[in-house]
């Protein structure tokens, strides 16, 4: 059981990673941390600054939009073209399916993140001719972005057992904004009464989280991040991931294949 | 123990956008295929083949009834590890070579680690597929990725193997060595189910075939049983250009090629035929036996059925 | 079959499993993050330079921001916070999305004037907005009257107050006790009466709970205020003509030929100390009270409070 799913999510990632789309936008987020530098120059007191900002929102976009787009190709796309039907006629359960896809854009997902990371410490390493210390939350910034990856991925997924590849890619990529105002929902459910707020704090509550995950312009100034919030950001993209999952498992366990 | 038993299953879709109206894609059907034969599931385009298939590997739900594939519930994920299937019009993962795709089939099928490269290595060269090492699949031409879905419904030696359309895409010299291959099959003991339109390759192939239509069971049975029944013809061929009035009546149907007039007319009229001819003085050339074909039968049996229905052709 | 409701019975309860720890983890996450510091909030802090960038998306922007501006407030309020220094950039950067935004210009006037704790103490900021209000609607004589309000209230300009309303009363459909106030802030600036007259107006004007909560505690103070005015002034009419102090308050009120005890807004009589003071009896239940308060007393975590 766990071999087929370490089996699915590994030849996942080999399709993933042979995808030329890949390399593109690898290369465009590299180039962004390249055109960071010359941004960077025209104050010499920001030029770090400008780096770490432009380069992680680069990483983060551009990730965003891999996650999406190989999330969905790789069940949306599979389910239309009929890969699935020769995978699905052998001993292989429709969960294990969904599972092995999620583990496999996983992998691929923190493989790109590695690399355009790697650009933006060497975009850093030119600015600054060294590195310090607080570099470190460098780190901290980019898990937090493969926390949120991971939490797009999932909702890729899900969005890919019901609906075609348009439509997932649209609704998934609708989500990570709401997810980026989702304080401001909260705070819109404070503010309404009566069964709108009711609705409304629900919705909060489903749509995923990412304020607590940008911390972005906060380690661009060197603020130190609370190794207790590192624990509930990872706990809450676990449960998040996992309940988005959960769902792409049920819905695909009832799905009649067209 | 049959291969598979079709206990009823039925599926039926519910169409339309507001007011959603059921359609049915297959009726009951109750089937049953024996170990060891070969059956042909025979059909025009939409006739519910395709459903059939997808109901048995559980890609569909059905409507209502069940099924059993070598003795097992056809839900049982386990009995999957001995059937292939190769669906219409395969589709595979482009960046893939074709030794890392039957790998990956064979890692999901349960093949054991050892076993694995030289399996695939003899399947592939099997289907006709020596020298592929190294190519993405999506440089593979149609006619290489049908063999490819050969390869991968066969390669973990399974003993139940269902064919959607296995011709497909293939020239003459391939078909040839897809009928082939599946002669092999059944020499090794397997049960073949496969599902085609094209007549000529069911009744050089089939122990036994089933025609459906518009989801419905319009006929079974044994491939020789199935052509006797229909009345066998006789082709007249004698020179000249004339049909007389006689023959004509007689014959279901007359072509003229430049001095010669062929026409067929059933074994039973044949001397009235030759009689006319002596009456008008014209020359018979030969009278050849005309070989009773699968498709006869076909064409009657949708016929019949279409008449019963009350519609017209 | 079986197997696949074994699944669907796990899945579905994973769904509600996970989302219900999702939930909780966000709580508890609320506690960890630090105050919204001026960088996170404002990555943008220029109104000119997030206008552009929000690609055509204002209102929708500025109903954002809008809601940040009142979460902000009403969480520090709440916390009993001591300055507000985000409250203006939050409001200015709304009305520059949205200058028809007339909630969050009312918002300003109520909560930018006074100050700490139940506002920013930025007076002169709330004029800036103000009169901003105004120039981009100049037909909603409100926003007027809010202009007024603050130079009557905070700044105790009378004449400025006066000038204001004279402006809104010109507005066409403006309400007529606008001209009223107009003419009062000449004679009777000080008096009671306007005062009350004011936050009725207020009350009535807004949508807003918070500042209409704001108004009817102050309206509460007043009628306390205005009462133990009065209150005291018997006192001190009763000792002229006895050339003692009262009692107790039953003397004083039938002194006075009162038809009852004297009570507050919340249905408490008023004390008479035998010093000859009239205090109220829960100075906390009117936090804006100047008059009829212990010696000594310091209201619950607020250091100052207004007429």
């Amino acid at each position: 059981m766990k071999a087929r799913v370490v089996h699915i999510a590994s030849n996942t990632f080999r399709e993933a990673v042979r995808d030329r789309v890949l390399y593109n936008l690898i290369a465009f987020a590299l180039l962004l941390s390249g055109a960071a530098i010359l941004v960077g120059q025209i104050s010499i007191e920001i030029e770090k600054l400008v780096v770490i900002n432009l380069g992680l929102t680069a990483v983060s976009l551009f990730g965003i939009v891999i996650a999406i787009f190989i999330g969905i190709g790789l069940v949306s796309k599979e389910i239309e073209k009929r890969t699935l039907y020769t995978v699905l006629s052998r001993p292989v359960r429709r969960w294990e399916f969904i599972v092995g896809k999620f583990f496999g854009l996983a992998g691929t997902l923190v493989v790109n993140t590695f690399f355009m990371a790697i650009g933006v410490f060497a975009a850093l390493f030119y600015v600054s001719h060294k590195f310090v210390r607080a570099d470190a939350l460098i780190l901290v910034a980019l898990y937090f972005i493969i926390l949120e990856f991971l939490i797009i991925c999932s909702l890729a997924l899900l969005f890919s057992s019901f609906s075609s590849p348009l439509l997932s890619a649209v609704f998934a990529f609708s989500l990570f904004v709401i997810g980026s105002f989702a304080e401001d929902l909260r705070g819109f459910a404070g503010m309404a009464h009566g069964f709108t707020r009711w609705l409304v704090t629900g919705a909060a509550y489903l749509v995923p989280n990412f304020s607590a995950f940008n911390v972005v312009s906060s380690i661009a100034h060197e603020h130190p991040v609370a190794g207790q919030l590192i624990w509930h950001n990872t706990l809450y993209a676990f449960f998040y991931a996992a309940m988005a999952l959960s769902a792409a498992v049920l819905i695909f366990e009832h799905r009649n294949l067209k | 123990m049959p291969a598979i038993e079709i206990l009823g299953l039925e599926k039926t879709y519910l169409v339309g956008f507001w007011r959603k109206r059921p359609k049915c894609a297959l009726s009951p059907l109750h089937l049953t295929v024996e170990d060891g034969e070969i059956f042909g599931f025979l059909g025009p385009n939409g006739a519910g083949k395709t459903t059939t298939l997808k109901l048995l590997m559980g890609l569909v739900f059905p409507t209502s009834g069940s099924a059993r594939l070598l003795g097992r519930d056809w839900t049982d994920p386990e009995v999957k590890a001995q059937i292939g299937f190769l669906p219409e019009q395969p589709y595979f993962y482009d960046h893939l070579t074709a030794h890392e795709l039957l790998n990956y089939y064979a890692q999901l099928s349960g093949v054991a680690a050892k076993e694995r490269s030289r399996r695939v290595e003899s399947t592939l060269q099997r289907v006709g597929l020596p020298d592929v090492k190294g190519v993405q699949l999506r440089k593979f031409s149609k006619g290489m990725l049908q063999r490819v879905g050969i390869a991968q419904a066969i390669l973990h030696d399974p003993k139940l193997v269902f064919f959607d359309e296995p011709m497909s895409g293939l020239d003459p010299m391939g078909r040839r060595e897809v009928r082939d291959l599946m002669e092999q099959l059944k020499h090794e003991g397997k049960t073949v189910f496969f599902s085609t339109h094209i007549l000529s390759d069911a009744e050089a192939l089939c122990d036994r075939v089933a025609i459906i239509n518009k989801g419905e069971l319009r006929g079974i049975g044994a491939v020789a049983d199935l052509t006797s029944s229909v009345q066998s013809k006789v082709e007249v061929t004698w020179r000249g250009s004339q049909v007389p009035a006689s023959i004509k009546a007689l014959a279901a149907e007359c072509h003229v090629t430049g001095d010669t007039v062929r026409a067929i007319v059933d074994e039973t009229q044949q001397d009235a035929a030759i009689d006319a001819l002596r009456r008008e003085r014209l020359h018979l050339i030969a009278i050849t036996p005309v070989r009773t074909s699968l498709e006869a039968y076909f064409v009657e049996k949708l016929r019949r059925a279409e008449t019963m229905a009350g519609t017209t052709v | 079959m079986k197997q696949r409701r074994k699944v669907s019975i796990v899945a579905g309860a994973s769904v509600v499993i996970f989302l219900a720890a999702s939930a909780v983890m966000l709580r508890r996450t609320d506690d960890l993050r630090p105050q919204a510091s001026l960088e996170e909030v404002l990555f943008l802090s220029s109104p000119k330079v997030l206008k552009r960038a929000s690609l055509g998306y204002d209102g929708l922007l500025a109903d954002i921001y809008w809601t940040r501006a009142v979460q902000y407030f009403g969480g520090r309020h709440h916390a009993g916070a001591q300055s507000y220094d985000l409250l203006y950039p939050l409001l200015d950067i709304t009305t520059h999305l949205d200058p028809q935004l007339v909630a969050a210009y009312q918002f300003g006037a109520s909560f930018l004037a006074p100050p700490p704790p139940d506002g920013a103490g930025q007076p002169e900021r709330a004029i800036q907005l103000m009169e901003y209000g105004v120039q981009n609607n100049p037909n909603d004589w409100k926003l007027y009257y809010d202009l007024g309000f603050v130079y009557y209230m905070n700044l105790k300009d009378y004449r400025k107050a006066a000038d204001a309303f004279d402006r809104g009363s010109k507005v066409p459909d403006a309400h007529p006790f606008v001209r009223l106030l107009a003419a009062q802030m000449a004679e009777h600036a000080g008096d009671f009466d306007t005062a009350r007259m004011m936050w009725s107006a207020t009350y009535q004007n807004s949508q807003d709970r918070l500042i209409r909560q704001n108004a009817i505690e102050h309206l509460r103070a007043l009628r306390v205020d205005e009462d133990v005015t009065h209150l005291q002034e018997a006192v001190t009419r009763f000792g002229e003509r006895t050339g003692r102090l009262p009692a107790n308050m039953s003397e004083l009120a039938s002194a006075e030929r009162l038809p009852g005890i004297p009570v507050d807004p919340d249905g408490h009589p008023y004390k008479l100390t035998p010093e000859g003071r009239v205090e109220v009896r829960v100075p906390d239940d009117f936090p804006f009270a100047t008059k009829g308060l212990p010696p000594g007393y310091k209201p619950p975590a607020k250091f100052h409070s207004q007429q």
